[in-house]
């Protein structure tokens, strides 16, 4: 490995978070960003191909060294390691309409799971999944929401743009279709329920 | 005669025959919505809402107010709904907008936000088998609350104890040390003649640092010993100690 590919090695090893490739950068004040981009694939490179048991992770901006999923249970039977409790079912579906319309206020995500979301806000900002990016100019000037870079770090996403395009899920968001004109005839003078 | 098998399907008598849903199980009037939608199987574009609306008020009926609150505007909004496809209307009339459109509307809505829920859990779980260097355990869901105190009451338990200091104390040189002995006396004469006595009682007319400290060592002492009982009847509440009830001889 070249001396560049080592310190960041040493880097990544230290920093218990990702870390952003700028920051690497700062290793070595002769470096330029290339130079850290070709040590990388370096690194990368030498934990996939000899059998090394952790890799070289791009992450919510950044790179971190992580185990691989193979060696969970046993990481875990062994009690060095736990897993991130899951979330639950609300939390879930208020991440979602959060990440893909952010920055949302709290009444768009009522409106759209059709109940009241004030605890699940609170819970997602006390474990640091979401966070208060601003204010709406709508009446009262509420609060809205944005996700943070531990929510990427959660799902091992790099970015955003990482989450599946809306167009890809079984139900694509569009507006129904009016009715056909064709079953007005039938559907007018009695109502269609029985 | 009935087999425990046979029992156990065997519903309680009075009851509605089929099930009654829980609503712990759903994530809200929508979730609870679809639900009753697939269990029809029918197409979300085209709900049935009398029967529908029938349904989700009575699962409905089976929860206190309180569970429900969430599920009454959605009920409101069915009924309303089946009013409006009760009514009949003229063929030729213009302008008439199916009354579901604005319900179709939300229920794929809220069905994309489900996938895209599905996917979010899929990719944590997927990612939770990665650990990284330095685990620290992820915080408890709920944390304890954070304490609640109003900047008049902090006011006045700081006026409250600069109150009970007699002059400034900072780099004064206590004159003598402590003088637990005399605090173990005094109190001992005080319970002598009085059942119960209070902290200032027992603290003397002198209330210097030494004095505060001389006279809780020998309260803690005494009541060690067996002496006497404290007790302090709330939270930053004054200490009443009471003289320990005279026991059998052994």
């Amino acid at each position: 490995m070249t001396p560049l590919a080592q310190l960041i090695e040493a880097a990544l090893f230290a920093a218990a978070r990702p870390v952003t490739a700028e920051e690497l950068q700062t290793l070595d004040p002769d470096a330029t960003a290339a130079d850290v981009r070709t040590a990388l694939d370096q690194l990368k490179e030498h934990y996939d191909f000899e059998g090394h048991a952790i890799e070289l992770v791009e992450i919510a901006g950044g790179y971190q060294l992580l185990t691989r999923p193979t060696f969970a249970a046993a990481v875990e039977r062994a009690q060095l390691g736990l897993r991130t409790p899951r979330l639950t079912q609300a939390a879930l579906e208020t991440l979602s309409v959060i990440s893909y319309r952010q920055p949302v206020g709290r009444a768009e995500i009522e409106e759209i799971r059709g109940v009241s979301a004030g605890g699940v806000l609170r819970t997602l900002q006390e474990r640091g999944l979401i966070e208060v990016v601003g204010r709406s100019d709508a009446l009262g000037r509420p609060l809205l929401y944005g996700t943070t870079n531990q929510f990427l770090e959660l799902l091992g996403l790099r970015d955003l743009g990482e989450l599946p395009r809306t167009e890809e899920f079984a139900v694509a968001l569009q507006p129904p279709k009016p009715d056909s004109t064709d079953s007005e005839g039938a559907a007018a003078s009695v109502p269609a329920e029985s | 005669m009935t087999s425990p098998a046979a029992s156990a399907f065997a519903t309680a008598p009075g009851n509605e025959p089929g099930f009654v849903v829980s609503l712990d199980g759903f994530s809200g009037p929508l979730d609870l919505l679809l639900y009753l939608l697939r269990e029809e199987k029918i197409e979300i574009a085209d709900i049935p809402v009398a029967r529908i609306a029938d349904q989700f008020l009575q699962t409905i009926h089976t929860l206190g107010l309180n569970q429900a609150a969430d599920y009454l505007e959605m009920a409101g909004r069915l009924v309303r709904l089946k009013v409006a496809m009760l009514l009949p209307r003229r063929p030729d009339e213009e302008g008439w907008e199916d009354p579901r459109h604005e319900l179709v509307r939300r229920l794929l809505e809220y069905q994309q936000i489900r996938e895209i829920a599905s996917w979010l859990e899929r990719r944590a779980e997927r990612q939770a088998l990665r650990f990284p260097r330095g685990y620290l355990p992820a915080p408890p869901d709920i944390p304890p609350p954070p304490l609640v105190i109003d900047l008049a009451e902090l006011l006045r338990a700081v006026e409250k104890i600069i109150s009970e200091i007699p002059q400034p104390v900072l780099h004064r040189v206590v004159p003598r040390p402590l003088d637990v002995e005399g605090a173990t006396r005094r109190i001992e004469a005080l319970l002598a003649e009085r059942e119960e006595i209070d902290w200032l009682d027992a603290l003397g007319p002198e209330r210097t640092i030494a004095d505060l400290l001389s006279t809780l060592i020998a309260l803690l002492e005494l009541a060690r010993r067996g002496g006497l009982h404290l007790h302090q009847p709330a939270p930053f509440a004054p200490l009443v100690i009471r003289r320990d009830p005279p026991r059998p001889a052994d």
